[in-house]
């Protein structure tokens, strides 16, 4: 991509063994180093949140609930949902790749503020005490959607020590957000225009902005509801004079864009992949990279389809469903310009290759089905079903967290310097594709039969539907654990990875795995587009005479 | 046609399958059409991803990397194309969205003439009045061919009432009236489920819809306990707390008249015309001076903690039931 750079010896001196000693971690302003913390972080975040799902799953066996009572069930699927949004994909993968990234992708030494970075993590890490606090300490039963006045004024468990950890985890979002934006604007290496940049970086840029725009809504909405709980302010619960849809007015003018924070990031991660390993151009560079800036505006304005149900007026509805189509759009032109990408591509299948078309394929689903939501006469039926559950699954965990292992295994060489066994990751990708399929796509079934969700029983002639869906979730839980036993194995056993082992275009492949603690020696001169990989003349296919041009 | 193919197509799955159902009982007037939508809908989704899905397979086989120092052929970003899928998918939303809201926009009116039955939601069980007097938890009986609206509230947390058979939901909110209305087209039992998170026992707030045929519904409504309509026993209430004092029926007392009173928009001291509706009633009742008319004074007291939400609405189809008697003598 830019001016050749001499590679020192893999032995030399790089972040990871400039220093030892917790206090060299604990204390550390290097992006790079702070970005592995968050990996620690939430890897045993999402571990804390998965464990409540397998169990909920196991439960719903059968009809009359296997393991549980019901207050037991209501607090697995309220930690679940809590600790997976906002303690795992909320700063997944822009809190580590992005800290990781960004500054090796621009050509900078460090974020604009590092010392902000390490305040990030650490009100992360306070906010997430907090939620382990509630959770150990018997849990928390309001869903992840805190409704109130369910949760201001009837709800016994922990209910404001959870909101209390929402809201301080937000100040680490709003903080990484501002960092971010600053850093992408200020530090970008001489040459490096906006429409040189990878389109990693304006994903992160499009989520920072929601980040900073949005977070503070949330932690108002939390303050609000803490005051009604704590002080008896009536404000959500009419009994002492609030409005209930208040609070869902606001709680999903955050986390609608919020949607987004989680999976904005994840097509980044997708572009970058989808390029390195067709070796090629991305088609419609500027198509993606304005799709990813139109759907963080547009996400802001279509809340209101979370309460087509709530008694909203129906013209209120009308609006809110016209702008939710209109939020699709760009995700489709991001689909088609990855498809276009393989077209005469140079293709090869490692593990991050597969993630990404797996990304594509469930990000399809999740989307399309999306549709059935924005429709006003069929999510009248489907609201508050298990189609719901299914739906926004194939994005989060379809999409969202198909990209993040994608990037973790894409990155991995740069991050540790060592490689990790493809075969197994490939098995663990397949696995991971395979239990995904099996455990959600007959919630979608189920929820158009009209299960409702967060049901601790359900009535018997749903049980076929959702011994699959169980079946699938230990078959996803086994594909989760697979790529932790081998990438902590490769940290000391794989062999050493070299600066640039999948040959990829791109500033952070230009430097040293581990890079070296100030990244570049000498700040690198963009001279070209990203993802400029050589290209060939058409070249000819044993099985066909011809290639026909676009 | 598309969807008429999907349509036969999914009716063989579904002959072949019984035991694995697909859909949910069609049970309402508006389900065939929600569910003609839905359909639709499935329709796109299998179509773009099937065409999704095999464009990335042809390219996997056909453009697999064969040497590890091969490199890709060029290709040019194509306006064409961009713009293509661009406008195509915009233009299947567009005709989506006049579709669904044309649907939601019809299903959301209820018939002018209506039964009547209430519905308060509590943690958890449905209690269900109808207005000729019997009262059900966790039952509803309703006559088949007939439009029902709900007149619906909660007396703790939010709950929503659901009933898939005939594809209606709607949240039902403390402190607030919320309706829906469904005309059951097929006989038979079906599911009501609470399908907003209500605390502990929220999957247990459940119940069963049973469509009868009017003569049924007619011998179901005249057996049991003979009951006061809800007129009735609103009736009583007004003579219990002694309403009559103040609201004296022909005009002339501290308060209004409630005669003729319901359905009228009317002028209040904030200076707002609003439509005397169940809303206004239950505000009246419990938050007198936030309602009051500009020719009375402030007197009223609230009402609040001495009457609970079944007696609100008891009180509410007593004022119906003057309006409607009193219009008639005029």
């Amino acid at each position: 991509m830019s001016t050749a750079q001499a590679v020192p010896a893999e032995s030399s001196v790089n972040y990871l063994n400039a220093n030892y000693g917790i206090k060299s971690w604990l204390l550390t302003f290097d992006h790079k180093r702070i970005g592995l913390l968050y990996l620690a972080s939430i890897t045993l975040m999402f571990f804390v949140g998965g464990v409540p799902a397998v169990l909920m799953r196991l439960h719903l066996i059968e009809p009359q609930g296997a393991l549980f009572e019901p207050e037991t069930y209501n607090k697995l699927f309220s930690t679940h949902g809590i600790i997976m949004v906002f303690f795992f994909l909320v700063p997944s993968i822009p809190a580590t790749l992005g800290n990781f990234l960004i500054p090796l992708m621009i050509g900078a030494r460090d974020v604009a503020f590092p010392k902000l970075n390490l305040m990030s993590w650490y009100l992360f890490i306070i906010g997430a005490s907090f939620a382990l606090y509630a959770t150990l300490s018997g849990g928390v039963d309001t869903g992840w959607t805190f409704y109130p006045p369910y949760s201001s004024s009837y709800s016994q468990t922990h209910v404001v020590a959870v909101a209390l950890g929402v809201f301080i985890a937000g100040f680490s979002s709003i903080l990484t957000g501002l960092n971010f934006i600053v850093t992408i604007h200020k530090m970008r290496a001489p040459g490096l225009t906006w429409f040189r940049l990878p389109l990693f970086i304006w994903a992160m840029y499009a989520t920072s902005l929601i980040f900073v725009l949005g977070t503070p809504v949330i932690a108002v909405t939390l303050l609000l509801l803490g005051a009604e709980r704590i002080l008896h302010v009536g404000i959500f619960d009419p009994a002492v004079g609030g409005d209930p849809l208040l609070f869902q007015h606001l709680f999903w003018f955050y986390s609608h864009p919020a949607v987004y924070i989680m999976i904005l990031p994840g097509m980044g991660v997708v572009s970058e992949l989808v390029t390195a390993f067709s070796r090629k151009k991305i088609f419609g560079y500027s198509f993606v990279a304005f799709s990813s800036l139109s759907i963080a505006v547009i996400s802001f304005v279509v809340w209101g389809h979370h309460m087509f149900v709530t008694g909203q007026s129906v013209y209120a509805g009308l609006v809110f469903s016209v702008l939710s189509f209109l939020v699709a759009i760009p995700s489709a032109i991001k689909v088609f310009n990855w498809t276009a990408t393989l077209y005469r591509g140079s293709i090869s299948y490692e593990a991050p290759m597969l993630y990404a078309l797996g990304f594509i394929g469930l990000f399809t689903i999740g989307g399309l089905t999306g549709l059935f939501l924005a429709s006003l006469a069929t999510d009248v039926h489907l609201n508050g079903t298990y189609f719901i559950v299914a739906h926004f699954h194939y994005v989060m965990v379809g999409g969202a967290v198909m990209a993040y292992l994608g990037g973790i295994h894409y990155w991995w060489p740069k991050i540790t310097g060592r490689l990790y066994p493809d075969l197994w990751a490939r098995i663990a990708a397949a696995i991971i594709f395979i239990g995904f399929n099996l455990t959600f796509f007959p919630q979608f079934i189920l929820g158009y039969l009209g299960m409702p969700r967060r049901y601790a029983v359900y009535p018997a002639e749903f049980q076929v539907l959702n011994v699959m869906s169980s079946a699938g979730a230990s078959i996803l839980g086994i594909g989760y654990l697979i790529p932790l036993i081998y990438l902590t194995w490769s940290m000391r056993y794989g062999p050493v990875a070299g600066p640039n082992p999948w040959k990829a275009k791109g500033l952070e492949w230009t430097i040293p795995s581990p890079p070296p603690t100030e990244n570049f020696t000498e700040i690198p001169i963009v001279t070209e587009e990203a993802y400029n990989y050589p290209v060939a003349e058409p070249r000819k296919y044993p099985d066909t005479p011809g290639v026909a041009r676009v | 046609m598309m969807i008429g193919f999907i349509e036969s197509g999914l009716n063989s799955v579904r002959g072949a399958a019984a035991m694995f159902p697909l859909q949910p009982p069609a049970a309402s007037s508006i389900a065939e059409g929600v569910d003609k939508l839905y359909l639709a809908l499935t329709g796109i989704t299998l179509f773009f991803s099937v065409l999704i899905f095999s464009i990335i397979f042809y390219f996997m086989v056909k453009y697999r990397r064969r040497s590890d120092d091969e490199i890709a052929a060029e290709t040019h970003t194509s306006m064409v194309l961009e713009l293509g899928w661009t406008i195509i998918p915009s233009l299947i939303c567009v005709v989506l969205f006049v579709w669904s809201s044309t649907l939601y926009v019809r299903n959301s009116r209820p018939p002018a003439a209506s039964t009547e039955i209430f519905v308060i939601g509590k943690q958890w069980m449905w209690h269900l009045q109808h207005s000729e007097g019997p009262r059900e938890i966790n039952e509803l009986h309703v006559p088949v061919g007939v439009p029902v609206k709900l007149t619906m509230t909660s007396q703790d947390v939010i709950h929503d009432f659901y009933i898939p058979a005939f594809r209606v939901k709607k949240d039902v909110l403390p402190g607030r009236y919320s309706s829906v209305w469904f005309q059951a087209t097929e006989t038979g039992t079906y599911h009501l489920f609470c399908a907003q998170y209500c605390g502990t026992n929220h999957s247990e707030m459940i119940g069963w819809v049973y469509v009868m045929t009017p003569t049924d519904y007619a011998a179901w409504l005249a057996g049991g306990e003979k009951t006061e309509s809800l007129a009735e026993q609103g009736q009583r209430l007004f003579i219990q707390f002694d309403c009559g004092s103040c609201h004296v029926a022909g005009g002339g007392g501290r308060g209004p008249s409630l005669a003729g009173l319901y359905g009228k928009p009317e002028k209040l001291a904030s200076g707002e015309t609003r439509v005397v509706d169940e809303s206004l009633i239950r505000q009246a009742i419990l938050v007198p001076n936030s309602v009051h008319m500009p020719s009375y004074q402030e007197i009223m007291p609230t009402y609040q903690g001495q009457i609970d939400e079944e007696q609100i609405l008891q009180l509410i189809a007593y004022v119906k039931s003057l309006g409607s008697e009193e219009r008639n003598g005029k």
